[in-house]
């Protein structure tokens, strides 16, 4: 191989590639801004900011203590905006979208949901509207709503002020039931007792308000978050994710026009020129993939140089794992560039169906949103094509604090499928042009 | 020296060139003459290496090129039919590339791309990207480019469309000039003057094959007394009439380009007035009469019966 030759090839694939203002806007401006505002509206740095609530409606039919009490842990519940309004006018603004969902409390929940614990074919019903488009939210709205009426119904029945009439309640209803006479004796037991608490609790409160308040039943556990990244104190960043998504895709996109360019080349005299020349053809495919490849690198550093800046976003894991799968990734596009310039006819023919190509890669591949969204049986799809390797990997090096021995899996992957690629493209690669006689 | 040897090449069904043979001396220029589609740059094609021949061999000074990187290419500078230059590089960027193809490097490859671009004369451009550049100049440029590593045998496939007079002037100094230097040219073109003026050797080539291979002198007299009737005619017009006018016995070929009829004929003196009596006897009106000896234009008409412009 000629290396004066193979050096002059690169050296020209570099300068025509950054002379070309196009190419240099996609491949750097595009993948950081798309990224930035990717990586914006999925969190940003940090998650310091308050989180976005979902907007929904109350509708108090009711009006006892317990849909009151309702009411106002829904509305102090920090990932709620909850706006009171009529049923009717609830259920415009679910369907106009500018609430997501609207929860209707029945007239006698509060009676029926403390006596629905000793009687359950009796349950009464809340109602939730919703907006269809906004599925995640209802679940959500769902899981708090739960929480907040069991809260209040528990506390309601076992230790408020209107606890004792619940007991009398639930005591005539055990009475009646059919349960075997053992059964029914302990739970009459059970609420004899809690009778019995509760009234020494309404003493206490009238000597001590403070320590009745913390005597009463309250959820039996409490919460703590803890987002494992990295290490302890390392926070989240969603900048890495998108960033790690967008290079993914625009420098797939600059694979595909340096396939383009070979396409385009073998029209022209030019191609005539590297036949008639001393050339093999390993040098002519080997220089063009190792131009794309070193510019895939030089994106990549100026991508993730830029979201280091301005957004902070590290590599937690090892930087040499790192560096290997952002190799992987570049060698892989530039064998993914030679394929499609060999297995195209023409640049006009061959455009459409790369970019069709590289779109389904991408998405597959969890640069749009994380493959986790994804259906079970499509996340093991995923991972027949490079960029969930690549996607992965970058955000386990960049994020998740990957080691070495970690970054080896999707190095590989990705090194193999550059050798499927370039064994297919040096197969297939048609020396001759068929042209005029 | 240049020897080609039962060159064969078919596409599907389609023989673009079949068994073409010919040699080329140093310091001679060789025409290869045809229409577009004849086999010319298919031919030029196998010589310089870009397409594998069905059958037949090229030599380059005795030796086959036996693979894609033999030496023996070093010898072969191809100057393409279409301007293979990078637009968005300089004059002497694009040079300098091309240089480093043929293994050119440092002060060799600074000393070839000067005289490359004197022979362009496109020194005082050097810096100036190409995109920029006339048709013309890029024309230029892509001959230059071909020189830079001094090889024995140019190849030049139609090397001048497009080009205003000047350049075409350039061209044609710098040819002459390459074979005073003792280089082997071959040279495709469908522009006969072109060949009559540059070529030492004429080849002509219709449907693949060679039809003709001889000195321009030694091609001119495979069509002996051929002469060329031009009338031009205020009248023309009814269907037919060019068929009827070739029935007539004396009557080689008629060509029609809208204003003249060219006929050609034998003997301008005793077959002339059956052509003009045809015509008036028919009710055309004449402009004018004019009568030419045969240039390789005719003799392409001759031995095909087509122009090679209009084959």
């Amino acid at each position: 191989m000629s290396y004066t030759a193979f050096h002059a090839l690169v050296k020209r694939d570099l300068r025509l590639f950054f002379q070309d203002k196009r190419a240099v806007t996609m491949s750097f401006v595009a993948p950081i801004l798309i990224g930035s505002f990717f990586g914006y509206i999925f969190g940003g740095v940090g998650d310091s900011r308050p989180p976005s609530k979902i907007a929904m409606a109350a509708i108090d039919r009711d009006g006892s203590a317990i849909s009151k009490r309702v009411l106002a842990a829904l509305s102090a519940d920090p990932a709620l905006d909850v706006k009171t309004r009529g049923l009717e006018e609830a259920r415009d603004a679910v369907k106009n979208g500018k609430l997501s969902v609207a929860a209707v409390i029945p007239k006698g929940f509060g009676d029926s949901a403390t006596r629905a614990f000793f009687r359950p074919d009796n349950k009464p019903e809340i109602q939730l509207l919703y907006d269809p488009s906004h599925g995640p939210e209802l679940q959500m709205v769902r899981g708090m709503l739960m929480q907040h009426v069991m809260e209040a119904v528990s506390s309601q029945a076992f230790s408020g002020t209107g606890s004792q009439k619940t007991i009398e309640d639930s005591q005539r209803d055990l009475a009646a039931s059919g349960l075997p006479p053992n059964d029914r004796q302990t739970l009459s037991r059970m609420l004899e007792s809690i009778d019995a608490w509760n009234q020494r609790q309404q003493a206490g409160l009238q000597a001590n308000p403070q320590a009745a308040r913390q005597s009463a039943f309250s959820m039996p556990y409490t919460v703590k978050e803890e987002a494992v990244t990295a290490r302890a104190g390392v926070q989240y960043n969603s900048m890495a994710h998108s960033f790690a998504g967008m290079c993914v895709q625009f420098i797939l996109f600059m694979g595909i026009d340096a396939g383009m360019m070979v396409l385009m080349q073998r029209r022209t005299g030019l191609w005539k020129r590297l036949q008639a020349a001393p050339l093999s053809r390993f040098t002519i495919i080997g220089s063009r993939a190792a131009s794309a490849a070193i510019v895939a690198m030089v994106i990549m550093l100026v991508v993730f140089g830029f979201a280091r800046v301005v957004f902070g976003v590290k590599v937690e894991g090892s930087f040499a794992g790192f560096l290997g799968v952002c190799l992987a990734f570049a060698i892989m596009t530039a064998t993914f560039g030679l394929l499609v310039a060999v297995l195209g006819k023409t640049p006009e023919a061959t455009r459409g169906i790369a970019i069709l190509v590289t779109l389904l890669l991408v998405m597959l591949g969890g640069s749009w949103v994380p493959a986790f969204i994804f259906p079970q049986w499509l996340q093991k799809v995923s991972f027949a094509v490079p960029t969930r390797w690549a996607v992965d990997g970058m955000d386990g090096l960049l994020w998740r604090g990957w080691g070495v021995h970690e970054a080896l899996a999707p190095i590989g992957a990705l090194l193999a499928f550059a050798a499927v690629f370039g064994a297919i493209a040096v197969w297939r690669f048609r020396w001759e042009v068929e042209g005029e006689a | 020296m240049l020897e080609v040897t039962a060159l064969h090449k078919k596409y599907g069904d389609l023989v673009a060139v079949d068994e073409v043979s010919f040699t080329a001396h140093p310091g001679e220029m060789i025409g290869l003459l045809g229409p577009n589609g004849a086999g010319k740059t298919t031919t030029v094609s196998m010589i310089a290496g870009l397409l594998r021949p069905d059958r037949g061999e090229v030599r380059i000074e005795g030796d086959l090129v036996r693979s894609e990187t033999d030496p023996v290419k070093l010898r072969i500078g191809l100057v393409p039919q279409e301007v293979g230059l990078h637009g968005e590089l300089s004059a002497r960027e694009n040079l300098a590339f091309f240089g480093a193809l043929y293994n050119l490097r440092g002060k060799p490859l600074q000393l070839a791309i000067d005289a490359a671009l004197d022979v362009a004369g496109l020194a005082d451009r050097a810096k100036d990207r190409v995109a920029t550049f006339s048709g013309g100049m890029k024309r230029r440029l892509n001959l230059a480019a071909a020189l830079l590593h001094a090889p024995s045998i140019l190849l030049l496939d139609e090397p001048t469309v497009g080009v205003d007079p000047q350049s075409r002037n350039a061209i044609f100094a710098n040819l002459e000039e390459l074979k005073r230097q003792g280089k082997t040219l071959v040279y495709t073109t469908h522009y006969m003057e072109e060949a009559e003026r540059l070529c030492d050797r004429i080849i002509i080539i219709d449907h693949g094959k060679v039809i003709a291979n001889d000195s321009l002198a030694a091609v001119r007299r495979l069509v002996p007394g051929v002469n060329i009737l031009e009338i031009g005619v205020e009248n023309p017009g009814r269907e037919g009439w060019l068929a009827d006018l070739r029935a007539i016995e004396c009557v080689s070929a008629v060509e029609w380009d809208g204003a003249a009829l060219r006929v050609t004929v034998q003997d301008l003196l005793g077959d002339s007035p059956a052509v003009l009596m045809w015509l008036r006897e028919h009710g055309y009106r004449s402009s004018h009469i004019a009568s030419q000896r045969a240039d390789l234009e005719t003799v392409f008409l001759t031995l095909t019966g087509r122009s090679v412009r209009n084959a």
